[in-house]
């Protein structure tokens, strides 16, 4: 192991974080809204939503992300001058938005099931309380429906985010220079495939782990009931001593 | 040149890439497989490590799934692709043989899945494992069994009926990450239709068929897995 080379390493692979984390939270947030209205369409019953919902979620989830991504990056082309004549061409030319757009709609086909699954999870005795004090439809939803769901929901869905993360690094495919493809650039360069992925493999995993903690401290911060009480310390009564 | 239809395109007439994707399909099929079968003996070595090793033992286990599930698998791929090479490089230089000497990317790609799932599999085996009953591992010691003859009889058998649906999400997993494989030239699903694409300037078409043979397999497979649960499963009452 060569210690100063790993650290020049080290300098070069770092400059492609902000990259890795901008593509994972974008699609991220663009991806939990949409999987939030995949969740709705699938547990309407209504067939209309329910069967495009389900479809939707087949064809994402059976299928590989980079399989998406070149046809969103490379396919799309094919339509080019459809795409101009729509003026869309400039979206579907940046490879920053083709990743964007692919992780959007595969995070969304998970996430929708992980949502489905929370909002499901929903004891139906809350509903009828709140019912019972005279909570309806949004006001249900947005008091006691969704906070619930919500954090029956987050583990699975930190689990979701991390391979977010990880799913970054096949941008580097369509020249997204992020962690994983400046990573391959230097191993082509130098020949030292080792050494480049320890580094490479050291910031993924301290990336993961920092997510990882900030989501359970979101789950420790919203599960209040479940934490013990603080302990009360015994005080001196002075009037007795 | 007049433009081919698209089922003239991915057909199997003369003009048609229809045999050649059959064949990658294939290709994709077995790397997968290699890689899944791989990753079931490197799961088990590890599982056994995690429920039966001793601290450093259960250290280094729980190190690997750790890791292998924290990084992405592409740069798993590159480390193999490029390190195998190197490796295999120093090893021939030895030998007295120079340059560059690649490794067969069948063989990467296979490993490459294989520990990447093997960190995965290893989860599930040791999920089935805490399921099986202590009584009958009592049970089967005090019947004199062997360690092995433990693990044939008793252990196994029923690992590998609970490990049923989480192998099979390990195993789509497997499926998708082949597709990777792609990067190392390997002629598989993905790789053959940006071969087709590139040289038709039809890559919508080739990429949506690609889809579509991904869209199979998994859907092929998880009837398959469904199967296999339900025969499994034949000899047991289920609470619900």
């Amino acid at each position: 192991m060569d210690f100063a080379f790993m650290q020049e390493a080290f300098l070069r692979l770092i400059a492609g974080v902000p990259l890795t984390l901008n593509l994972a939270f974008t699609s991220i947030a663009f991806g939990a809204v949409l999987a939030m209205l995949l969740a709705l369409m699938r547990m309407s019953n209504i067939k209309v939503f329910d069967w495009p919902a389900q479809a939707y979620v087949f064809v994402f989830r059976g299928t590989p992300l980079l399989v998406q991504i070149f046809l969103i990056y490379y396919g799309l082309g094919q339509f080019r001058p459809t795409l101009q004549e729509l003026g869309l061409w400039g979206f579907f030319r940046e490879p920053y938005w083709c990743a964007v757009l692919a992780l959007t709609l595969n995070t969304a086909a998970y996430g929708s099931e992980i949502i489905r699954g929370g909002l499901q999870s929903v004891p139906y005795n809350q509903v009828e309380a709140a019912r019972a004090c005279g909570m309806s439809g949004f006001l249900l939803f947005r008091r006691i429906v969704f906070p619930i769901a919500v954090r029956q929901a987050l583990p699975a869905y930190g689990s979701e985010i991390i391979l977010m993360v990880k799913a970054t690094s096949l941008a580097s495919v369509i020249t997204m220079m992020e962690v994983t493809g400046l990573a391959a650039k230097m191993i082509s360069q130098t020949f030292r495939a080792i050494e480049v992925f320890v580094v490479a493999g050291v910031i993924y995993l301290v990336l993961n782990f920092i997510i990882t903690r900030i989501i359970m401290a979101i789950e420790w911060w919203l599960s209040p009931h479940l934490r013990r009480p603080p302990a009360v310390e015994p005080r001196l009564e002075a009037a007795h001593v | 040149m007049q433009q081919l239809s698209y089922f003239e395109l991915v057909g199997f007439g003369p003009n048609g890439w229809g045999w050649a994707l059959l064949m990658a399909t294939g290709m994709t099929i077995a790397v997968a497989t290699c890689g899944f079968l791989a990753g079931s003996l490197v799961g088990t070595f590890v599982a056994w490590g995690k429920i039966g090793g001793n601290a450093p033992v259960r250290w280094l286990a729980d190190g690997y799934t750790t890791v292998l599930r924290g990084i992405p698998d592409l740069l798993v791929i590159y480390l193999f692709y490029f390190g195998g090479s190197a490796a295999l490089g120093a090893v021939g230089s030895l030998f007295g043989a120079e340059g560059f000497i690649g490794v067969p990317a069948f063989v990467t790609g296979a490993l490459a899945i294989g520990i990447v799932s093997g960190a995965y599999q290893a989860e599930v085996f040791r999920g089935a494992y805490q399921v099986v009953s202590r009584g009958e591992l009592e049970a089967a010691r005090s019947v004199g069994m062997h360690r092995w003859l433990m693990f044939r009889r008793i252990i196994a058998p029923q690992v590998l009926r609970y490990a049923i649906p989480g192998l099979g999400n390990t195993w789509q997993l497997v499926l998708k990450e082949s597709a990777l494989i792609s990067v190392t030239g390997l002629v598989e699903l993905l790789r053959q239709s940006q071969v087709a694409a590139g040289s038709t300037r039809r890559p919508f078409d080739f990429y949506i068929t690609a889809a579509i043979l991904y869209l199979l397999i998994t859907w092929v497979s998880t009837y398959l897995f469904q199967r296999a649960e339900t025969h499994s499963m034949r000899g047991m009452r289920r609470a619900s």
